[in-house]
């Protein structure tokens, strides 16, 4: 349980980080929702892994530790907000600035790119 | 008075809170009067605070009165109150000068204000580090809509950085907290100092890892050299209060690595004793050159002053690398001093942008300035403190922090490069002052703004301050010293703070 667990923080942690390095708005905050939900399930696995086991003392034989679940509570709370935020800011920016490129220009289109580098090359 | 420690904290909130309500939603000047009232009682709550934490010693406002390690506390002592009184103080100048009109752009300028307050007094008392997350969050949301208040394509770009790189900032906070509750079994501060020094090997490595991350995230917040690049832009485009209140900002994060990184894995945690220390030293010294250049480069006011934000975080990181009481002592001392000057410069900054017509601040020749005789005295004022001077109060902070270099291989890294960079502030601001106040083509802007009455109170309270803090030296550097020697001393600032453990101990 333990490592599919770990390898599904990793693979969510992985994929957040690749999409917040993306130029489009939009696929950034694909990303930093993915990174909020890697960091999610990784405040709840800091309190370790347990099977039927409670949060609440004399319910179950052995019980979990109640902490993490209330800081990823906290912690789903404000990234949710956040996220909105950075959902809306997203929204302003394209009306703002006319594209969705997180530094408000796009940067030159392929066209002109590949006759520069022709141009460099003769 | 026993709930003194949170008042700094409810105050804000509910203040700001009722600017959203009917009596004051509807008109601009009712919140404008009851939000200054409301900053003029914080001042002075804060104040008490300092007085009674100075007199008792540290105390701990237990919330909800569960037990020391396992609910959340607030932990008044002189470090942390010293720089609720400077915050508060700092957002009274700030908020009076958005008051001449600054607060008309957009809706919720006072409610804002009051929450962004509430987060950086929240991020000082709190005495528990993931309780340290959440009023990190309170003051980023507040920041955000600050920042963009009032709209415009350069603050939407700006805004939209900020925003990106901060809540990857807060992920990371969130995993290192991870790593460190699920290595060390607590979040409450004092309980992490008590336990790190009995960790074993491998869990030390999870929490260095953990500690290392959370030196990113006050890094990124306090502006240390590879994650600085985003403040010079984002400082220069918020509104004048707004970057104002941002001049603390840095100062949480710096805060936050004295709190996290002397407290808890300072002198005392064993194996992991002093880990952030080997990063600090090459980081510090490079900020510092980082913002020197930044602040030769700088084509506007506003640009160097937002550079020489970021050479003061550097010069604070270099007291916090030297991880003495005496560094940590000149750095509180030079903290009052540059929070106070940069954000006074960034308001002088707005005026004489203002008054400037299309030049805006860009160092070129354009039309006088209609008040040039008080413009140029409070940027005088300014300029001579940041450069460090003799009469004002920067002198006093850069000669405490040369005097903390104790040992020659740190007076050999430390001395040459705060004295250079010094130079180089003199250099760059004297070639803005005279460009801004000397190099005009003659004739005044005829419908250029003057600076109301109320603008120049503002900017003269907090220049005002430099002088203050030199007249008053001597207590406000015992005051400071004190603080630090509290934070150092893990039988002040950790052991009094566990009641239950202590007993334990006992029997």
């Amino acid at each position: 349980m333990e490592g599919l667990y770990a390898f599904c923080v990793g693979i969510l942690t992985a994929c957040g980080i690749f999409l917040t390095m993306r130029g489009r708005s939009f696929s950034v905050v694909v990303g930093l929702t993915m990174l909020s939900y890697a960091v999610n399930l990784f405040l709840f696995a800091s309190g370790r892994l347990r099977l039927d086991a409670a949060a609440v003392l004399g319910q179950s034989e052995s019980y979990s530790d109640p902490l993490p679940q209330a800081l990823v509570l906290t912690a789903i709370v404000i990234g949710f907000a956040m996220t909105a935020f950075a959902v809306i800011l997203a929204m302003r920016a394209r009306a703002d600035l006319g594209n969705d490129h997180v530094d408000g220009r796009l940067p030159p289109p392929p066209e002109t790119r590949k006759t520069g580098k022709q141009g460099g090359q003769r | 008075m026993q709930h003194l420690a949170i008042l700094p904290i409810i105050l804000p909130l509910l203040t700001g809170a009722l600017l959203l309500l009917p009596p004051f939603s509807t008109t601009l000047a009712r919140q404008r009067i009851f939000a200054i009232a409301s900053f003029a009682v914080q001042i002075v709550v804060a104040a008490l605070l300092l007085i009674q934490t100075n007199d008792q010693g540290t105390t701990q406002y237990i919330l909800g009165n569960w037990q020391a390690p396992f609910g959340i506390v607030l932990v008044a002592d002189s470090m942390s109150t010293l720089l609720v009184l400077l915050c508060v103080f700092l957002a009274f100048c700030a908020h009076l000068y958005g008051c001449a009109g600054d607060d008309k752009e957009g809706a919720y300028f006072h409610p804002l204000f009051m929450f962004q307050v509430m987060g950086i007094n929240g991020a000082f008392l709190t005495g528990d580090a993931f309780n340290l997350f959440v009023f990190f969050e309170v003051l980023l949301i507040a920041s955000y809509a600050l920042l963009i208040h009032g709209g415009g394509k350069q603050k939407t770009q700006a805004t939209m950085h900020y925003v990106i790189l901060n809540l990857v900032g807060s992920s990371v906070f969130l995993f290192g907290l991870g790593i460190l509750y699920g290595t060390l079994g607590t979040l409450n501060m004092a309980d992490m100092a008590a336990k790190v020094s009995t960790l074993d090997e491998s869990n030390a490595i999870l929490a260095e890892i953990g500690a290392s991350m959370l030196l990113v995230v006050f890094g990124l917040k306090s502006a240390l050299l590879p994650l600085q690049f985003w403040l010079p832009r984002t400082y220069a485009s918020a509104s004048a209060p707004v970057a104002a209140i941002f001049a603390i900002m840095t100062k949480v994060g710096i805060y936050s690595i004295f709190r996290v990184h002397i407290m808890i894995f300072g002198d005392h945690a064993g194996e992991l004793a002093n880990m952030a220390q080997a990063w600090l030293w090459p980081l510090a010294l490079l900020t510092i050159c980082i913002g020197t250049i930044g602040a030769f480069a700088a084509p506007t006011l506003k640009l160097l002053v937002a550079n020489m934000v970021v050479l003061s975080a550097g010069s604070l990181l270099v007291c916090a690398a030297m991880q003495s009481e005496e560094a940590t002592g000149a750095a509180l001392y030079y903290l009052l001093h540059s929070t106070v000057i940069t954000a006074g410069l960034f308001l002088v900054a707005d005026i004489i942008s203002k008054q400037r017509g299309k030049a805006e601040d860009r160092f070129v020749r354009s039309k006088a300035l209609k008040q040039p005789v008080i413009l140029g005295i409070a940027f005088a004022m300014g300029a001579i403190g940041l450069v460090g001077m003799p009469p004002l109060s920067g002198f006093v902070g850069k000669i405490l922090i040369l005097q903390a270099a104790q040992s020659t291989a740190e007076m050999i890294w430390v001395w040459p490069i705060m004295l250079i960079s010094s130079l180089a502030a003199l250099i760059s601001l004297s070639r803005a002052g005279t460009t801004l106040f000397w190099r005009h083509s003659g004739g005044v802007q005829d419908d250029a703004p003057i600076a109301t009455n109320i603008q120049l109170i503002a900017v003269f309270l907090l220049m005002a301050a430099s002088p203050l803090l030199v007249l008053f030296g001597g207590p406000i550097v015992e005051i400071a010293q004190h603080a630090a020697n509290g934070l150092h001393d893990p039988n002040q600032s950790v052991f009094p703070l566990l009641p239950s453990i202590q007993t334990g101990g006992a029997q």
